[in-house]
């Protein structure tokens, strides 16, 4: 279509066309939604493995002797304290009117051979411009260099009960141990189907895996070599539609849905990402403030009997008072039923409440049940 | 692929049967456009729609659709198995996949609809 042209391409975009991805607008990138049943891709991703094509990801380096003091003063979450080799969620705030910039994984890779830190930043596509102005505008006169890598790289993430095995099989024995035994939320550098990778046990799915960052130019080969060794083991390449169904059932925010330029962080259950023990950093008077404070609404995991979905701003009823928001909400593969999230009155957020959603005039009875819809379970001892 | 079929810009189908009654369904092109059917909601029996009136929706993973009355009359059948078996849309779109029959007010309002070659032309033109 003719509105395609001025989108951003990842390095794998021909790769997902030549596969029959249907490609949209996100965020301004040329994705793929699909490439045949949203369903299929999901159920993959949580019985075998998914990859899925996230470069439109902004990936941001800070280097310099600096980095470390300097991020420390505008992250919500404590950065000084970070090891090499680990990461961690963190918010973005500002002094702007937008608030709340963004919410993005913050990693401290290995420190230069002169012990300078080198820090990295995982962004949403839809908030790099503003993130990458935001962090620009508030760089000291020296000490810190900020890089913006999004174009020039490209992340893959690998997920699902097979995803360590997988992309395992592509390393030497060293590498594939060094990636087994990565703990949740730390990475590594590895060489991956022969390119020089940075490997993190991260994800958006719910499920174990990892987010695998190369070099644009040869990403095609990487996604390539990963797609052939995985297919006959049950992995499927997955585009953003089953990323969200699979994010949602597994609880996860996502922003400009769940979190907000003006959410109150403690609201929607992402405290843990708000580090304010002697700390000053953009906002964190008001979110002291919300800390100390009771949120008039909190968010909820709503089930439906039904496989009718409510969807982002349909509204939630407790008898004729309207008491809520759907946030995200879908049919959900794994459970076979319609799922939604929602921020509504704290009174009414106990899980077993009855409420009513208002799905396109008609209500549809749902009940609140713990979040997350879907926890994976722990893997047993692996011989 | 039978000859007797008209289609709405919307996607619907229709045929016309003995008695003056119409047959309406969904095209194989928008049941593949939609994929990951989960719900469908059916007009009740007695329905008066005027042509282009939404006469139900179908939901995917994805999104929401309306169904849309391909001309005016008054829905005198539906296919009640259709909701619980969903994946017949995909099946037999043209024949087990019907959704309603409809008794048109107006027994030439359908020569108004494209005939099936104008409606694989506008189809071609979506699919790229």
């Amino acid at each position: 279509m003719e509105e395609h042209s001025a989108l951003l391409e990842t390095p794998l975009c021909r790769w997902h066309e030549a596969h029959g991805g249907r490609m949209v607008d996100f965020a301004g990138w040329k994705m793929p939604v699909q490439y045949a049943s949203i369903v299929d891709e999901h159920l993959a991703t949580r019985q075998a493995a998914g990859m899925f094509d996230v470069s439109h990801m902004g990936r941001l380096s800070i280097e310099g002797p600096q980095s470390l003091v300097w991020l420390e003063s505008l992250l919500t979450r404590r950065v000084t304290g970070i090891e090499p080799g680990r990461v961690r969620y963190t918010l973005i705030a500002s002094t702007l009117p937008a608030a709340i910039l963004d919410d993005a994984l913050v990693s401290r890779d290995r420190d230069a051979p002169d012990g300078t830190p080198c820090m990295g930043l995982v962004v949403n596509a839809s908030n790099r411009p503003r993130v990458v102005a935001w962090l620009r505008s508030q760089l000291p006169a020296s000490g810190v260099r900020l890089t913006d890598h999004t174009s020039s790289t490209a992340m893959i993430a690998v997920q699902g009960p097979l995803a360590i095995s997988v992309v395992g099989s592509l390393c030497s024995p060293g590498d594939a141990a060094r990636i087994a035994a990565l703990g949740n939320y730390s990475a590594t550098s590895a060489t991956v189907a022969g390119q020089p990778a940075a490997v993190s046990r991260t994800g958006y799915t719910g499920e174990d895996g990892v987010e695998i960052v190369v070099a644009a130019a040869v990403a095609e080969q990487v996604w390539n070599d990963i797609h052939t060794a995985g297919i006959p083991r049950g992995l499927r390449a997955c585009g953003l539609g089953a990323r969200d169904t699979l994010r949602l059932e597994a609880g996860m925010p996502l922003y400009g849905h769940e979190l907000r330029e003006e959410s109150d962080p403690f609201a929607i259950g992402l405290g843990l990402a708000i580090n304010l023990d002697g700390r000053s950093f953009p906002r964190s008077d008001i979110f002291a403030a919300e800390k100390a404070g009771q949120p008039a609404r909190v968010r909820v995991g709503l089930e439906f009997d039904s496989k009718r979905s409510a969807r982002e701003g349909n509204s939630v009823w407790d008898g004729q008072r309207e008491v809520g928001i759907v946030t995200s909400g879908s049919f959900s593969p794994t459970l076979g039923k319609a799922v939604a999230m929602a921020m509504v009155d704290e009174k009414l957020a106990a899980v077993g409440t009855s409420l009513d959603v208002l799905i396109r005039d008609t209500r549809q009875a749902a009940r609140v049940v713990p979040l997350p819809f879907y926890r994976r379970r722990k893997p047993t001892a692996q011989a | 692929m039978a000859t007797d079929l008209k289609f709405a810009k919307s996607h619907e189908w229709l045929r016309p049967e003995a008695g003056g009654l119409v047959t309406v369904g969904i095209s194989s092109y928008a049941v593949e456009a939609l994929t990951d059917l989960v719900f469908m909601q059916l007009p009740a029996v007695g329905k008066k729609v005027k042509a282009g009136e939404s006469i139900g929706e179908i939901e995917s993973v994805k999104a929401v659709s309306d169904i849309y009355a391909p001309v005016s009359g008054e829905v005198v059948e539906v296919n009640t198995a259709l909701p619980g078996h969903l994946e017949t849309l995909g099946k037999d779109p043209y024949g087990d996949g019907w959704i309603v029959r409809i008794r048109p007010d107006n027994p030439q309002e359908a020569d108004q609809l494209l005939n099936q070659a104008a409606y694989d032309a506008l189809v071609a033109g979506q699919s790229h």
